[in-house]
């Protein structure tokens, strides 16, 4: 990122800054909002195209229902509460990849309003509202012969579901903004409504930002930064334009209220030209759509489809399988993840060692390798299986860490390693074990006193150094019972 | 409530309307006119009236969920009204390379 070298620590640490985000998810329907074209991405250009979405005089607009279903979905997911009655309006302004010269889209009284999100700190940022409309198409400036000369116009995009989510202006940081955007993502995937790729633009953001003098309870004048397709870089924006402002204002100008492009490769926002009206859109109800009423029958219809969502399953995870909070991250990175966890780790005879085993032995393994617990080349059945087999001591755990070290290094699953070894299975050679057994009694007198002085404890002791002799290739339910034997006679 | 000139053309600026000075003054004098209207329709005291911006609002009795439903439909593509071939959708756009519909180079939005 470029900062300022000029900016004193001191003046930054005299401003806050204030900052709002504005998401526009798509919503994953087989059809668009308004009429029956295909949302599909990537077809050929202008093929999922029809009078309603072209604008053509005359074609009227007919709601799919299964876009409002997914839009309360994801607004009760995110704490909103559901409007009975909302209303659809039109926002006019003009632009070649809108061809009705407005956008329907919801204004005064959107679908749903007064959400949250909790992000770490902990901290509660508030959702104003979120409200459905229809994408625009898309405008290809690069690329064609005449690119110099004109702009092509791919309207596949124009009518596809969106929801938009708009927060209060209550974020104070780059990273709280970072924070925020990445449980948002996480919640709207676990409801499924949406794939939230940001690459084919199913998930797009901008920012509101502010600053002012610390303790000061107006806000500053902000800028929007728009253009920014990924997170980090929406971090990376944010702490540049923080800074641009700080020095401005620092220096005695004054901050115009702009729209402002992101630029990834040099970590800079530009001004855009824009005309000084730009922000007059003239809302007015639509009139070629009725209210849009979503009774309480509908909503309990809709609430049931609700999936245990992120926070609450990890909470969860942390309290069934008693592991730590940060691997109940790790395992509610996706939904399907989780899932797949918790049915391999209930298909386990002792649920609790398949998560010691992702907590111990699969994710330090995977950090190594630079992969994501997606990646794994030891599948979630894979570790149910190795745990059962520790479980029930067919094999030793340093026979287990062995054969995961061979899982990752031919990239294939457990099971696969496990029947390529050819089962092996950990040593039930009692006499050895005995011999290793009476030599660690022999040399440790003063722990042996104090177990036949009734400390019992002590054994966990003996265990351990039978454990470490046989270099854990001894099994420890066999090693428990020969040393409370010897002990003991 | 009076609008003034500048008003004229700021809306007309926002409508993509070049007007002529005629023209101006025209439109400056109709909306006067249609604005003096609403003022009419303004002395009439509504405050327990809702607004409405939709007749069928009116008719209708089912209630809930239900009383619009017939206005909606299911997220199915086949059965319905199919997109139009692509070289009907082109076929009267001013200008189009045969693939994509053109206008002249944008520059800022």
């Amino acid at each position: 990122m470029a900062t300022s070298p000029d900016l004193s620590v001191s003046a930054r640490t005299k401003y806050e800054p204030v900052i709002g985000l504005e998401v526009h998810v798509q919503l994953l329907t087989v059809t668009k909002i308004f009429c029956s074209c295909s949302t599909r991405f990537g077809d050929p250009p202008n093929t999922n195209v029809c009078p309603v979405c072209l604008g053509l005089p005359g074609a009227l607009p007919v709601l799919n229902r299964k876009a409002v279903e997914y839009a309360v979905l994801a607004a009760m997911a995110l704490n909103c509460r559901i409007n009975e009655t909302s209303i659809f309006a039109r926002k006019n302004y003009f632009y070649p990849d809108l061809p009705k010269g407005y956008q329907i889209s919801q204004y005064d009284k959107p679908l749903a309003e007064y959400g949250w999100i909790d992000v770490p700190g902990p901290k509660r940022i508030g959702i104003t509202r979120l409200h459905l409309e229809e994408d625009a198409g898309k405008s290809l400036h690069e690329g064609f012969p005449d690119a110099d000369q004109k702009t092509a116009i791919d309207l596949n995009r124009s009518g596809v579901p969106l929801i938009e989510i708009v927060s209060e202006p209550e974020i104070s940081s780059p990273d709280e903004a970072y924070e925020y955007l990445t449980r948002l993502k996480e919640i709207i995937l676990y409801t499924g409504v949406s794939d939230c790729n940001m690459e084919e633009g199913s998930l797009r953001c901008d920012a509101n930002v502010s600053v002012r003098p610390r303790g000061q309870k107006e806000f500053g004048t902000k800028t929007e930064v728009k253009n920014v397709n990924s997170f980090r870089f929406i971090r990376e924006a944010l702490e540049y334009e923080i800074e641009r402002q700080i020095e401005v204002i620092e220096s005695g100008g004054r901050i115009t209220q702009e729209t402002r492009l992101y630029n990834a490769q040099e970590g800079k926002t530009y001004g855009m030209r824009s005309k000084e009206q730009a922000h007059d859109y003239r809302y007015f109800p639509e009139p070629d759509l009725l209210p849009l009423v979503v009774d309480e029958k509908r909503r309990s219809e809709i609430r049931k489809l609700l999936p245990e969502l992120p926070e609450a399953r990890r909470k969860r995870l942390v309290a069934d399988y008693g592991i730590t909070e940060y691997d109940a991250a790790v395992l509610t990175a996706s939904k399907a993840l989780a899932d797949q966890f918790e049915v391999a780790a209930k298909s386990a005879t002792n649920p609790k060692r398949v998560a010691n085993l992702v907590q111990s032995e699969l994710a330090g393994r995977l950090k190594a390798k630079g992969l994501s617990i997606e990646q794994s080349p030891i599948s979630m059945k894979g570790v149910a299986q190795s745990a059962d087999l520790v479980e029930s001591g067919a094999i030793s755990s340093k026979m287990l860490k062995d054969l995961y070290d061979l899982s990752f290094e031919r990239n294939k699953d457990f099971s696969v390693v496990y029947e390529e070894e050819g089962r092996p299975q950990q040593s039930r050679d009692t006499s050895a074990l005995e011999k290793t057994i009476d030599e660690v009694i022999a040399s440790n007198p003063k722990q042996v006193e104090q177990y036949r002085a009734g400390k019992k404890t002590v054994a966990v002791f003996f265990v351990g150094q039978v454990m470490k002799a046989s270099k854990g290739q001894a099994n420890p339910q066999l090693v428990n019972e020969l040393v409370a034997k010897k002990l003991g006679g | 409530m009076k609008v003034t000139e500048k008003d004229v053309a700021y809306v007309a600026d926002l409508a993509n309307l070049e007007l002529s000075d005629q023209e101006r003054a025209r439109m400056l004098r109709d909306l006067n006119s249609i604005l003096g209207h609403i003022d009419t329709l303004n002395e009439l005291d509504t405050t327990n009236v809702q607004p409405m911006a939709q007749v069928s609002d009116r008719y209708d009795s089912k209630p809930g969920s239900d009383r619009f439903a017939y206005a909606s439909r299911e997220d199915v593509h086949e059965g319905l009204r199919k997109s139009l071939p692509h070289d009907i959708a082109v076929a009267n756009a001013p200008d189009s390379n045969g693939t994509f519909f053109q206008v002249p180079k944008v520059i800022e939005r």
